[in-house]
């Protein structure tokens, strides 16, 4: 398995997909692509479709009505996928604990790897988490 | 002949709501349009009923990240406008100051959007590149990119000091220069001019009849803006035009917002000058709010935003009622995207608002005939054809 994994770690594509958020941290994963961060240096790459994707980013608390969208999303990703839960409301519910329409546990959505918390988390810790990620594939 | 629909969605936040477009076609023209709302629903207002009165304030920031500071504000406007509260000078410039610079970040988002659904991904690269000293100002000013958590009832959270301005103001006349640039590049751009002008025509009558506002009604030749019909905080203090143009078509709508970010800049300019002499308080002590209603407007980026607030003498709201700029904008599709081709659908339904995640949920679009077909694709090849023309290569 370890060569297997080893083979995403060069260079990870990633699709977003954006679960009940404010928007902010997806502006903020927009930003990673633009010249000021640009992390396209690093072989990541946002993709259209989720068949193309090494990792999915999700934000937001998950909503009833988009959560078995994302679970119909991460059913059809290519395995092994790494999920990237951006910002406080993935990891948190950041101040929508209250609410009557969020799903209370995100993780029996989908399975989560790595947790960014941050409203909205800053790019460079965004950067750093994918980073991460590709030093503990690389074991 | 048999209908076809395309579905665009349902991933596609626009502030508070992600949309499902259906799109029915007859070969190459858009015939109706069906949306359904509801994907991006956190119960706002239902959540700070329950919440303090500072509480809500940090919670409706958090409807949309673009607009952050316009629903605070209208949120903040609504609760003073329950007692009164007369909020300090210093603070009417903060607050103004604010709401401006968001406005300019917000358009240069949405001016890079445009330009990547058309296949212009330079204008994208461009606009968000000058967008970042935008957001470098927030964080000199607020201490955070997004989410700045300026606003409080009776005033403002952070003072900007005045050993700060000089860098602020260089910034600033750097944005200028690159929006000068970018306003005049776009300007004499044939593509863009042939790509965009005619496009998804929104008439007068019907920006009336569909009750749309900011930009949207700017472009049809409806002269409504809440910043001069209704000003608050400094704008009544300020020299600004408001801009209006009268064809309503996709490329009005990118002009007026580019001129829009020219007059912007000149309102937090000034703002930023008097803030270097007026002096006072930021923040009046507010102890308690009286039983009462109030409501609160303000112009955001995408149009006008409304809060309702009534109160019963307690720290937190009984009713809060927010109504957001797209949720009357987005019906406007309804008169704008019927009769045009396909290709030209996806920067319609961008026009309105920003929609980043339409660019990679409305990737794979399926006819009833199941074959696949790329809206972003097609509408870029549209652009590449006219460039072409245009060019002879
Ligand atoms: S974590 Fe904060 S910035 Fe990110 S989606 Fe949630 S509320 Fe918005």
């Amino acid at each position: 398995m370890g060569w297997y994994k080893r083979r995403l770690a060069k260079s990870l594509w990633v699709f977003h997909v954006s679960g009940s958020p404010c928007n902010n941290c997806d502006i903020e994963i927009l930003d990673l692509l633009t010249p000021k961060y640009d992390v396209e240096r690093f072989g990541i790459k946002l993709v259209g479709s989720v068949r193309h994707a090494d990792v999915l980013l999700v934000t937001g608390v998950f909503n009833q009505k988009i959560a078995p969208r994302i679970k119909r999303i991460y059913e059809q990703a290519p395995k092994p996928i790494f999920v990237v839960a951006i910002g406080t409301c993935t990891s948190g519910t950041c101040c929508f604990k209250d609410s009557y329409n969020i799903v209370p546990d995100r993780e029996a959505v989908i399975p989560i790897d790595v947790y960014v918390p941050g409203c909205p988390p800053k790019p460079e810790a965004m950067i750093e988490a994918v980073a991460k990620l590709i030093g503990v594939l690389n074991g | 002949m048999t209908e076809n629909k395309i579905p665009v969605g349902p991933f596609h936040p626009l502030l508070e709501e992600a949309e499902y477009f259906e799109l029915k076609v007859e070969g190459e023209m858009v015939v109706d349009i069906d949306m359904e709302i509801g994907w991006m629903h956190r119960g706002h207002e239902f959540i700070s009923e329950s919440k303090a009165f500072t509480q809500s304030i940090y919670l409706v920031e958090r409807i949309c990240g673009i607009c952050s500071t316009s629903h605070p504000l209208a949120c903040v406007h609504a609760i003073e406008d329950i007692d009164n509260i007369e909020i300090p000078m210093r603070a009417r410039y903060i607050r103004t100051l604010i709401g401006e610079l968001e406005r300019v970040h917000s358009h240069l988002l949405w001016l890079g959007l445009a330009g990547h659904f058309i296949g212009y991904d330079t204008l994208w690269m461009w606009a968000w590149k000058y967008r970042e000293p935008v957001l470098e100002m927030f964080e000199a000013i607020s201490g955070n990119r997004n989410h700045y958590g300026m606003m409080r009832v009776g005033g403002v959270a952070k003072d900007v000091e005045s050993e700060k301005i000089p860098h602020l103001l260089q910034i600033l006349d750097e944005i200028d220069r690159k929006m000068e640039m970018i306003a005049k590049a776009a300007h004499d751009d044939p593509v863009l001019k042939s790509r965009l002008k005619g496009v998804g025509v929104l008439k007068k009558a019907d920006a009336i009849a569909y009750c749309a506002v900011g930009p949207t009604a700017r472009a049809s030749g409806l002269a409504i803006d809440v910043r001069k019909d209704e000003p608050s905080d400094a704008y009544d203090l300020v020299d600004f035009n408001i801009v209006v143009l009268p064809n309503g078509d996709v490329y009005d709508k990118l002009v007026v917002r580019l001129l829009e970010i020219i007059e912007s800049n000149k309102i937090i300019r000034q703002c930023l000058e008097q803030l270097k002499t007026v002096p006072g308080p930021i923040l009046n002590n507010v102890k308690e709010i009286t039983p009462g209603e109030g409501i609160g407007r303000y112009e955001a980026p995408r149009g006008e935003v409304f809060h309702y607030i009534k109160s019963d003498g307690t720290n937190r709201p009984v009713r809060h009622k927010v109504r957001a700029p797209s949720y009357v904008n987005i019906p406007t599709f309804m008169a704008s995207c019927k009769g045009i081709p396909v290709a030209d659908a996806l920067i319609t339904l961008a026009a309105v608002d920003p929609c980043y995640c339409c660019t990679e949920r409305a990737l794979r679009v399926v006819n009833a005939g199941s074959e696949h077909l790329d809206l972003l694709a097609l509408s870029r090849a549209k652009t590449e054809q006219l460039r072409r023309e245009i060019y002879g290569k």
